[in-house]
């Protein structure tokens, strides 16, 4: 089902994450290939019948213990797609409101035999926790302001669906990046993938020593918009209370909301993207978001595709792929 | 006469008498004696040979747990820690449940530290439940045993409060111990703010969040006029500050504890709680300069900080993990790591384990001299061991040093003439 690109190179490549933390622990070559299997399985969302049954009696449990609609529909809807059996723990209905700590609720659902595990959670490294108690496959979706590794790769892949390649491409981010686990993936994915990524916002929104991932940091919005291939708006917590990041919503929005005249900085055939939900106006006017360069929509197709391959090469899907093909 | 213990064949050193010499040493009861010729039918002897045998050490700084949080630690088990550490004397923080602000859990604290491994120098509460708003009473803290005052683990916010603390701290002989944070720069803050806290996505604790509040100090200090002692040293910015001060004639003192001169922030990749710690582990930049301030004098202590904790409150999300490690049996030979790497030499090493904690503190002991108490720690310098979980003498094993090979180990510990720990392998 799956073409491996590197099988041809001589040394046979295997994908050899069981568990996905973020994009830190994977190669160009296995993004690569997430992308790759992700583009395979793309147009099974377009069929009537959008079932294959390739992790058919595998077991997905979605433990989301932060509010999410969209990351958790996501996997929910990749995980069905491929016939594998999806349970959700919500903040509200887990043991969690009764006390019970992350570990111990962990070990419960793993005491019933789950196959993978997609874990939202607000502590950095919570899924490196479950990992190192429980036996099945990690998936991390989003821990504290650390990394969400899905996001970033349903964004490259989006890009990769209209420019030949990351490779060379100028990308411009724009938001508290210090907060976002979004940046954290696309910044890390982006720069391994040879872009050049230039981060804008202010000072207060920027972390320490960011460049030390490897992205430069631009003086102004204009300047990290200028010639740039793709530009990224991230969303601007209006809940962050008791850190004095910024004066107002609308002073932010003036300085550095994209707008159709900071966007004609941009190169023509820009890409406009945000990972969601948009705060209309504020990062991003309504011409720009539902523009003609907008793929924000596409970002939010290709997530269930990105996560059906994640949920297919964590769960050894690849393995028993490989043997159908072979037999 | 009484029962005269002899160490025989060890290197003395002690700074404060200006010795360094292979000599034996006399103890007869509680006493360091004159050595003779003739060794007494009853004496009980101990080869130490190899060995050092120095005044003994002092933990200016430590965690005990008791009253309120027994399940971590007691004064009984963090004492047996102590001794097992090479430690004769700990200074304990008033952080328990309750808060050591008034005279009777000092009692308390002073009666349960009777039957105890090592000294117990309670240190009590700046301000009343550490809550930083009024001051607790120091005098009746001082009649039932307390040696020094810190709200550790809670800085001090308030300025005044902090003026006001050290004024009348002086009037009864007492010094203020300064937990130096500023609580709105750390906000919400899990491990130094640096490149690796970006990479792993954890709130940062800059290092100014220190160092504004050791110049607060040292500027309430000079203009009162009275001495401040800095905890739990981490950064290069706070030894610049101290440094200078010291040199225009503030009476500051200030610790670090090993782990700053051992571990980097790095130590926290993984998300290992047993490298989070308040204030964090810090960059190599400040990790350079806590070891050139242990060398030139501008850090005249070390002290663990030892902070047990159970699995409860470490094996759990890094950003809920409590703050601290346990640090009684690691310290001596992590010490000796920066005798081996030429950081400090010998003398200094006593300097800042005994003779300066003694001091800072004024509590007698940290010396060899005869006639004076038997506080003896004994440490062969050149024995490895790996400091196993199974081995950890405390009650807690929150530790980043758990298997390692350390080197440099506390042979024998001697408090008051009686034994408190023994891994001589000599017989008697």
């Amino acid at each position: 089902m799956v073409e491996k690109e590197s099988s041809n190179s001589g040394q046979a490549y295997q994908f050899a994450h069981k568990h996905i933390f973020g994009i830190r622990q994977l190669s160009s070559t296995d993004i690569e290939h997430i992308i790759t299997t992700a583009q395979s399985f793309k147009e099974i969302s377009n069929r009537a019948i959008k079932k294959v049954p390739t992790l058919r009696g595998k077991t997905v449990v979605n433990l989301f213990m932060e509010p999410s609609t969209r990351t958790r529909l996501s996997f929910e809807i990749a995980a069905k797609r491929m016939s594998a059996d999806t349970f959700n723990i919500a903040p509200s209905s887990s043991s969690a409101t009764k006390g019970e700590s992350l570990v111990d609720t962990a070990k419960n659902i793993e005491a019933m035999n789950p196959d993978a595990i997609v874990v939202r959670h607000s502590s950095s490294g919570a899924p490196q926790l479950l990992a190192k108690h429980i036996d099945c496959s990690i998936i991390n979706a989003g821990d504290g302001i650390h990394e969400h590794p899905s996001q970033g790769l349903l964004d490259m892949m989006t890009i990769i669906d209209h420019k030949p390649s990351i490779e060379g491409l100028k990308i411009a981010i724009i938001g508290d990046i210090a907060h976002s686990r979004v940046a954290g993936s696309d910044i890390l994915g982006f720069t391994k993938m040879g872009a050049r990524v230039c981060l804008a916002g202010p000072a207060t929104f920027l972390p320490y020593g960011v460049s030390s991932l490897g992205a430069e940091i631009a003086t102004t919005v204009e300047d990290a918009i200028e010639d740039a291939d793709v530009v990224m708006a991230l969303r601007i917590q209006k809940e962050r209370q008791n850190d004095p990041l910024i004066p107002s919503l609308r002073e932010y929005a003036i300085q550095y909301g994209i707008n159709r005249s900071r966007l004609k900085k941009a190169k023509p055939d820009v890409l406009v993207m945000h990972p969601g939900p948009i705060n209309r106006g504020v990062e991003m006017n309504p011409d720009v978001a539902d523009g003609s360069w907008s793929v924000i929509l596409d970002q939010v197709t290709n997530g269930v595709a990105v996560r059906m391959a994640l949920l297919y090469l964590t769960l050894g899907g690849a393995k028993s792929g490989q043997e159908q093909t072979e037999s | 006469m009484g029962a005269i213990t002899i160490l025989q064949g060890g290197r003395l050193v002690d700074p404060v008498l200006g010795i360094d010499t292979i000599e034996d040493l006399w103890i007869q009861n509680d006493r360091i004696i004159k050595s003779e010729s003739a060794t007494p039918k009853q004496a009980r002897v101990y080869d130490v040979s190899g060995c050092l045998v120095m005044p003994g050490f002092i933990d200016m700084h430590v965690h005990l747990r008791e009253p309120g949080q027994e399940y971590k630690e007691t004064i009984q088990s963090g004492t047996r820690a102590a001794a097992a550490g090479g430690f004769t004397g700990v200074a304990c923080m008033p952080n328990t449940n309750p808060v050591n602000d008034c005279g009777a859990v000092s009692r308390f604290i002073a009666e349960a530290a009777r039957d105890g491994f090592a000294k117990v120098y309670p240190v009590g509460a700046i301000s009343k439940g550490l809550r930083g708003i009024e001051l607790a009473e120091y005098a009746e803290m001082k009649a039932e045993g307390v040696v020094a005052l810190t709200d550790d683990g809670m800085p001090v916010v308030d300025s005044q409060l902090m003026r006001r603390a050290m004024e009348y701290a002086s009037s009864f002989g007492l010094k203020i111990i300064s937990h130096a944070e500023d609580p709105a720069l750390s906000f919400n803050g899990t491990m130094n703010e640096g490149y690796v806290s970006t990479r792993l996505g954890l709130k940062g604790i800059p290092t100014i969040s220190e160092s504004i509040m050791v110049y607060r100090e040292i500027a309430l200090a000079e203009f009162v006029g009275v001495p401040v002692h800095i905890a739990h040293v981490s950064t290069r910015p706070a030894v610049e500050l101290i440094r200078a001060a010291k040199s225009r004639g503030v009476k500051v003192t200030a610790e670090t504890a090993p782990h700053y001169f051992t571990l980097t922030d790095e130590a926290v990749e993984g998300y290992d709680t047993h490298a989070k710690m308040n204030p964090p582990l810090r960059s190599e930049e400040d990790l350079l300069a806590i070891r050139g301030a242990l060398s030139d004098g501008t850090i005249d202590v070390i002290a663990t900080d030892h902070a047990p904790h159970s699995e409860l409150e470490k094996d759990i999300e890094y950003d809920l993990a409590a703050n601290g490690i346990i640090g009684l049996e690691t310290a001596v030979p992590l010490g000796f790591e920066m005798v081996r790497q030429g950081v400090i030499d010998v003398k200094r090493l006593v300097e800042l384990f005994s003779s300066n904690p003694a001091e800072i503190l004024g509590v007698h002991t940290g010396s060899l001299q005869e006639g004076g108490l038997a506080d003896i720690t004994v440490v062969d310098p050149e024995k490895e061991f790996v400091y196993a979980e199974e081995a950890i003498v405390s009650k807690s094993v929150n530790s980043p040093f758990v298997d390692w090979n350390l080197k440099g180990k506390p042979v024998l510990t001697i408090c008051e003439g009686a034994v408190t720990h023994d891994h001589s392998g000599s017989v008697e």
